[in-house]
């Protein structure tokens, strides 16, 4: 069952499982076990980044495209939620409504740009992706009067999600049971379905096809698969599931504005988390998640607490200060980059397998793959 | 790109020259910066405006050039594209605040000389610190990963979002304002045109540039050995050259020039913001794209050809002009697929 679950799958390391068990049920319980808003909204900014990361994932990981031009794709999204939501009213209808026109509207832009330069090298791609993004952004914030503009949009949502609304009369294990908490767990069982429906596409033949793209497009091509048509397809459909990540994040912020979903930051939050998480190993994009966003939230109280012990210091206390946070993951990504390509995941799944000692499997894992062969 | 034929002294080349046929000069990019100039003409609709318009944009396509020629220089001899080349931009940017703000002396006083000589001075000093910090990051951060694309595009995006961090750890993260010194503020009218001072020295400073690069690339030996080095890198390898070295200078000059431009940069938008280096990197990718990789020729026309299409849209349809350069990048990729000057070996 489990097994199916995974799609056979495993995360093949006693401590991976651990930590995504970990991972797992601190999310499930967290409106129970840490009751409060910013605990709730930290969690969920968390379940979002999962599924944003996951589809990075499966670009970036899975197919070895870098393409800068993925928080276009989180933005329509996002703002597909919010223009509907705000001009229909707050009904489920306006969120499907919103939800299915920015999938179309990816569907079509993720199909024109991949058909249109996939065919070119690796850094021609990742550079006009970067170009396209721009203007995208600039786009979205030159149409004040669709968009928002820079000041985004606040809209309502269905009353069954609104805080407001309070179905049980009693609460439950001592927590009150409103629309966050429903909206919550909503995100939660959506992003639980979607990462499991994207290891599901990694381990299909088709996620095989991809990976053997990656190692070397040539022989790939010589095998007798069309490239353009895979690399195509992979660029589609990590754009829709960014575009659902997209419309979370705006259901549950019931806001939306450039720099929540299109600003360029987010897309070096997301590809810091693909490498430090674990490129190709869709796990990768759970732990990175998490790690990151919990680190982005309360390691920076730390910092500002230990900068302030040594405040006067001068340089110390500017190193450490709060601010200065993204120097620090930078060096960890440099560092990654060179000593850990395979990331958190790939690091624990290969200790496991030191650490067993068995022979080894007959297929080589998309992480073994990933350390051995030069990566393009 | 080869428009000027190699001449060097020793008579064999001479007599080689001869028997290998010059590659025809594609003149057409060119022609298409005339039409862009003329077709604009009657769209501004007086010649004066126009003229400054197109001085304004050849200034800006001077400063863009000084800029980006040093990364596709980069990627063609070494096929690395450095996505971190926005914080040498920053980083000259950042040295002349610093430079010109304790000049005031000379920025204030009423003569163009001292004038000049302070800005000559913050750009001799930030082209210096930009060339130094290039060669530290290309000795810790790109040399480990010639050769793995991939790889290369992480760490340099690693390397730009360190180069910023540091540069708000030492300037802070608030923009600061970059004022051009008296003399060089305001305009110079002659007739009815008006042209502004500093677009005049930006479009000579570019020339300059571009004359000292055509120089050195088309009729000195390193200029030779580098292009032979884009053309087939294992070939001079194999006759004893160490294109190692070359290519570490490269990246040094090239990181130099991206700090003039800096300077150029930062006082041409009148001031200066640590996120300078990811604003200007897409503008740098859209010219070097255009222009074909690799190509320094390409890169001088497709960085007119932005600098002329964003200051002829700002004037004629300002709501598009944030676009027009994409609108650009995807008319002339329809056009040459592989950039205007195609490098030909890729």
């Amino acid at each position: 069952m489990l097994k199916q679950l995974l799609s056979h799958d495993l995360p093949r390391s006693r401590w991976l499982a651990l930590l995504l068990v970990l991972i797992v049920l601190g999310l499930l319980l967290v409106p129970f076990v840490l009751p409060g808003s910013r605990s709730l909204n930290v969690a969920a900014k968390i379940l979002v980044f999962i599924v944003l990361v996951a589809s990075y994932d499966l670009l970036l990981g899975y197919t070895g495209i870098v393409s800068f031009a993925h928080t276009m794709f989180f933005g329509i999204g996002a703002y597909g939620v919010a223009i509907a939501s705000s001009r229909m009213g707050a009904d489920w209808l306006a969120l499907g409504t919103g939800a299915g026109l920015a999938l179309l509207l990816s569907l079509v832009l993720s199909l024109v740009i991949g058909l249109f330069s996939l065919r070119v090298k690796a850094m021609f791609y990742a550079m006009i992706t970067l170009a396209v993004a721009s203007a995208f952004q600039t786009f979205a914030s030159q149409l004040s009067h669709f968009t928002g503009g820079e000041d985004g949009l606040s809209f309502r949502v269905p009353e069954w999600l609104t805080p407001s609304f309070e179905p049980l009369a009693q609460p439950l294990f001592g927590v009150t049971v409103d629309g966050r908490l429903i909206t919550y767990y909503l995100v939660f069982a959506v992003a639980l379905g979607l990462v499991l429906l994207m290891l599901r596409i990694v381990n299909s033949p088709f996620g095989r096809v991809l990976q053997a793209i990656r190692e070397n497009d040539f022989r790939a091509e010589a095998i007798g698969y069309r490239t353009v048509v895979y690399r195509t397809l992979s660029n589609v459909l990590s754009a829709l599931f960014a575009t659902l990540a997209g419309c979370l994040l705006a259901l549950w912020l019931r806001y939306n504005g450039p720099d929540t979903s299109l600003s360029f930051e987010i897309m070096l939050d997301i590809l810091l988390i693909v490498v430090i998480g674990g490129m190709g190993t869709i796990y990768g994009a759970v732990v990175g998640s998490a790690l990151f966003v919990l680190a982005q939230n309360y390691l920076q109280d730390l910092m500002r607490a230990a900068s302030g012990a040594v405040e006067g210091v001068g340089l110390l206390s500017q190193l450490i200060s709060p601010d200065r946070w993204l120097l620090w993951l930078g060096v960890l990504f440099v560092l990654c980059v060179y000593h850990f390509p395979s990331g958190i995941v790939g690091r624990l799944r290969q200790a496991a397998r030191a650490a067993s000692m068995a022979p080894p499997a007959s297929t080589p894992t998309p992480v073994q793959a990933a350390e051995t062969a030069p990566v393009r | 790109m080869n428009t000027a034929t190699v001449s060097t002294s020793t008579p064999l080349n001479a007599a080689g020259a001869g028997a290998v046929p010059r590659s025809r000069f594609d003149a057409a990019p060119l022609l298409l910066v005339a039409v862009l100039a003329a077709l604009a003409l009657p769209m501004v609709g007086s010649v004066p405006t126009w003229l400054t318009l197109t001085v304004a944009g050849l200034a800006m396509g001077m400063i863009v050039f000084i800029i980006a020629s040093g990364l596709t220089l980069v990627f063609g001899l070494m096929d690395v594209l450095n996505f971190g080349h926005g914080v040498f931009i920053a980083l000259g940017a950042f040295v002349a605040t610093s430079v010109l703000g304790s000049m005031a002396g000379w920025t204030s006083a009423d003569s163009l000389l001292l004038n000049l000589g302070a800005v000559f001075l913050a750009m001799l000093v930030a082209m210096s610190v930009a060339g130094a910090v290039g060669f530290a990051f290309e000795r810790i951060v790109v040399r480990p990963v010639y050769g793995h694309h991939l790889k290369q595009i992480l760490i340099t995006m690693g390397g730009m979002i360190i180069g910023e961090e540091i540069i708000k750890l030492i300037w802070g993260p608030q923009q600061i304002p970059l004022a051009l010194p008296e003399a060089l503020r305001g305009s110079l009218v002659l007739g009815d045109t008006a042209f502004e001072k500093y677009r005049l020295l930006a479009v000579a400073l570019g020339l300059l540039v571009l004359a000292a690069m055509l120089y050195v690339l088309n009729s000195t030996k390193i200029g030779l050995l580098v292009r032979a080095g884009v053309q087939d890198r294992e070939m001079v390898e194999s006759l004893g050259y160490r294109i190692r070295r070359l290519f570490v200078g490269v990246f040094v000059v090239g990181s130099a020039l991206a700090g003039l431009g800096g300077v150029m940069w930062g006082l041409y938008q009148q001031m200066v913001v640590p996120q300078i280096g990811a604003q200007v990197n897409v503008l740098l990718f859209i010219v070097i794209i255009i222009g074909g990789l690799g190509s320094t020729f390409g890169c001088f026309v497709g960085a007119v050809l932005v600098g002329l299409m964003a200051n002829y849209t700002g004037f004629l349809f300002p709501k598009i002009a944030l676009f027009s350069n994409i609108g650009l990048m995807v008319l002339i990729l329809l056009w040459r697929p592989q950039g205007l000057y195609p490098v030909t070996n890729r």
